[in-house]
């Protein structure tokens, strides 16, 4: 029998060992480039762990991707791989902007709370459309979510310039690359204005919410009927329809609260932290990452809390780096190897494997 | 502008546009008939993208240049190739990871070569032009015009479209890879090698993605800048299922989206009072329903995206 102990470590183990050698690698290309690793690593964490302050920015940074690494890591509980976290997200962030407008007369004791349920609606319709075609026609998600990235991408970028222009909505302003600001009532408090001690640094209470989220997700998944039937059409699709568990109702509200996951992602960031949407040429990213976060946290609510706080400490620490002279990008490839190496599980059970299959010949020979 | 120049210029952009795209879908099209999803396209094309560059710079010949993409396209390929088949990994994480990879790699690189984050210098000989031994071509009336505005690549997505549709549907070894993408087990037993034919896809996919990432640097703005593939790699793949997995359907697929952005850029000439955005939204929201199936449903090859071991039951 297998202790609680070794059962975690099992689970662990992969990540573990990804994280490991995407240091590795790391710092193969720092003395690549001509610079020490130790000194490298050393202000990485200094720069995202050394203060209170710097600290609060690696909180700041972690707050989306746990969203987004909640979101794909539920998707993966029922077998669902969601690449769309980033037009989940965008259009949470989009429709937090139309709501805040819309209600900006309301307190914020009201109008917050408001904004972030609009945003979970919203990512989570833009999530349930991609459930609903696989449930309804059998198209698979990926392909779907990745294209309505790319129309979410475009809609947003559409009514920034348009609807939800300074321009537009403000008599007497010109057009901006960007789009009116939530309400002055509807910004999160930052936690320099509870610590002192965390000074110029953006860090939100949305950290605490992101932190709720998970534990939500964790009792959801876990403790409720619910979680229990999303996580058996993951398991076994065929023998949870056997048991009377729907594939198709659990993939469509698999998808909705994955989408609700991001959206929130979306109004956290903009109540928290930019205040307004931007036009932009490219994605955000945070869908990307929370791929990454979902996988190195084993997709348990709890892993994503603490691979979220791993990649945020990379995203921040990367400045740092920049500043001792090392190029930033380090950080990036960092990410890509684990990644990588997750892919390639079997990468790490063959070497472990080995290692038994050599335990086992010696003791025969004994 | 003359109404026959504009519909020239639009027809020209829209090939030029359609070039990348067409190049990245024949490589799709050969990774996923064989079985293996590739969402790394977009990844492979960064990476031809700054190679082309940084050879040219290195050998001042472009056309060395073009061969440094497709051999780095091919070597990232690799990487999926060997975490999809032999460690039989999941795909997709692979392709986001190699996504990933390219775009920290390249500018990584572009830091440590150049100094400088952004852009790469210029290149001083690039392929943006009608090749010397085609001018000919412009000499003929009226279609003159339109050969003027290609590029070598031009020539070669569409030489490769035809190549690409012999290889799978008229050799054996098309009928291999057909084999291996819909029936592995099937293909094993009468002798095919799954995974040989599965590399030789994934690599070949790689070698034409590298390719297209080279036409859009060397071959359109003359010098590598971060974020210039900005989706493509997704546009191909998308044009790849809306063609149905087909090299033919693929290119028609591209010329579509490729008209699409011409008249998204040029809507101003033309007098379209259309959102751009809009325009850019047409290629996902087309491949969205082709998938759902209203105009003949696009179905992919049954063992696309699963791994395959051999000697199992």
């Amino acid at each position: 029998m297998k202790t609680r102990f070794e059962k975690i470590w099992d689970s662990f183990r992969l990540p573990i060992f990804a994280v490991i050698l995407g240091f590795v690698v790391g710092a193969i290309c720092i003395v690549i480039a001509g610079s020490n690793p130790l000194v490298a690593y050393a202000a990485l964490f200094q720069g995202s762990l050394g203060s209170i302050t710097s600290f609060g920015e690696t909180l700041y940074k972690m707050t989306p991707i746990v969203f987004t690494g909640l979101s794909v890591a539920l998707a993966f509980r029922c077998g669902l791989f969601n690449i769309g976290a980033e037009g989940q997200y965008i259009a949470g962030s989009i429709v937090a902007i139309v709501t805040g407008w819309v209600f900006k007369d309301m307190p914020g004791i009201i109008l917050i709370p408001m904004i972030l349920i609009m945003g979970i609606i919203a990512g989570g319709i833009w999530g349930g459309i991609a459930g609903y075609l696989k449930a309804r026609f059998g198209v698979h998600e990926v392909i779907t979510t990745i294209m309505l990235n790319y129309i979410a991408l475009h809609t947003s970028n559409y009514l920034v310039r348009t609807v939800l222009n300074p321009e537009t909505l403000i008599p007497g302003s010109i057009r901006e690359a960007f789009t009116v600001s939530v309400p002055e009532q509807a910004k999160l408090i930052k936690l320099n204005a509870i610590l002192p001690q965390f000074t110029y640094s953006s860090a939100h209470i949305g950290i605490f919410i992101a932190i709720a989220a998970a534990i939500f997700i964790y009792f959801l998944l876990f403790k409720t009927t619910v979680g229990y039937e999303i996580r058996s059409v993951g398991l076994s699709p065929d023998a949870a329809e056997y048991g009377g568990i729907s594939k198709q109702k659990n993939t469509i509200l698999a998808m909705f609260l994955a989408g609700g996951l991001s959206g929130l992602a979306g109004a956290v960031q903009v109540t928290g932290l930019i205040y307004s949407v931007n036009q932009v040429s490219m994605l955000p990213g945070y869908g990307f990452t929370g791929i990454s976060v979902a996988l190195v946290g084993v997709n348990h609510p709890l892993g994503v809390l603490a691979s979220g706080l791993l990649f945020g400490i990379l995203d921040n620490g990367a400045r740092q780096m920049q500043l001792a002279g090392i190029p930033k990008e380090i950080t990036g490839i960092i990410q890509a190897v684990i990644l990588i190496f997750i892919a390639g599980e079997l990468i790490v059970k063959f070497i472990s494997d080995r290692n038994k299959k050599k335990a086992i010949k010696s003791k025969e020979v004994e | 502008m003359a109404e026959g120049a504009i519909v020239i210029a639009v027809i020209a952009s829209a090939l030029r546009l359609a070039t990348p795209l067409i190049l990245a879908a024949l490589g799709g099209v050969f990774s996923e008939r064989s079985g293996v999803v590739n969402i790394g396209l977009e990844g492979i094309m960064i990476i031809g993208a700054f190679f082309a560059v940084l050879f040219t710079h290195i050998t001042g010949n472009p056309w060395l240049g073009v061969v440094a993409a497709m051999v780095f396209g091919i070597l990232t390929a690799a990487i999926l190739a060997f975490l999809a088949i032999n460690l039989r990994g999941n795909q997709v994480i692979a392709g986001v990871a190699i996504n990933l990879l390219a775009v920290s790699l390249s500018a990584f690189l572009l830091e440590l070569i150049w100094q400088r984050s952004g852009a790469t210098p210029s290149v001083p000989v690039a392929l943006t032009t009608n090749p010397k031994a085609l001018e000919f071509l412009e000499k003929i009336p009226v279609l003159g015009d339109l050969f003027s505005k290609f590029t070598p690549f031009v020539y070669i997505a569409f030489i490769l479209v035809g190549v690409t549709y012999y290889v799978l549907f008229k050799t054996p070894l098309g009928l291999r890879i057909r084999a291996v993408g819909e029936h592995p087990r099937a293909a094993e037993t009468v002798g095919i090698s799954v995974y040989k034919t599965r590399w030789l896809c994934v690599l070949l996919s790689g070698l034409l993605a590298g390719l297209a990432g080279a036409s859009l640097s060397i071959g359109t703005i003359s010098l590598f800048r971060e974020g210039m593939i900005a989706g493509q790699g997704f546009i191909a793949l998308a044009a790849m299922i809306f063609g149905k997995w087909h090299p033919v359907g693929a290119m028609l697929a591209c010329l579509f989206f490729g008209l699409t952005s011409a008249i998204q850029i040029l809507a101003q000439t033309i007098g379209i009072a259309w959102a751009p955005e809009f325009l850019l939204m047409i290629p996902y929201v087309a491949t969205i329903i082709a998938l759902v199936g209203v105009v003949g449903k696009a179905v992919a090859p049954a063992s696309d995206g699963l791994p395959y071991e051999k000697g199992e039951k």
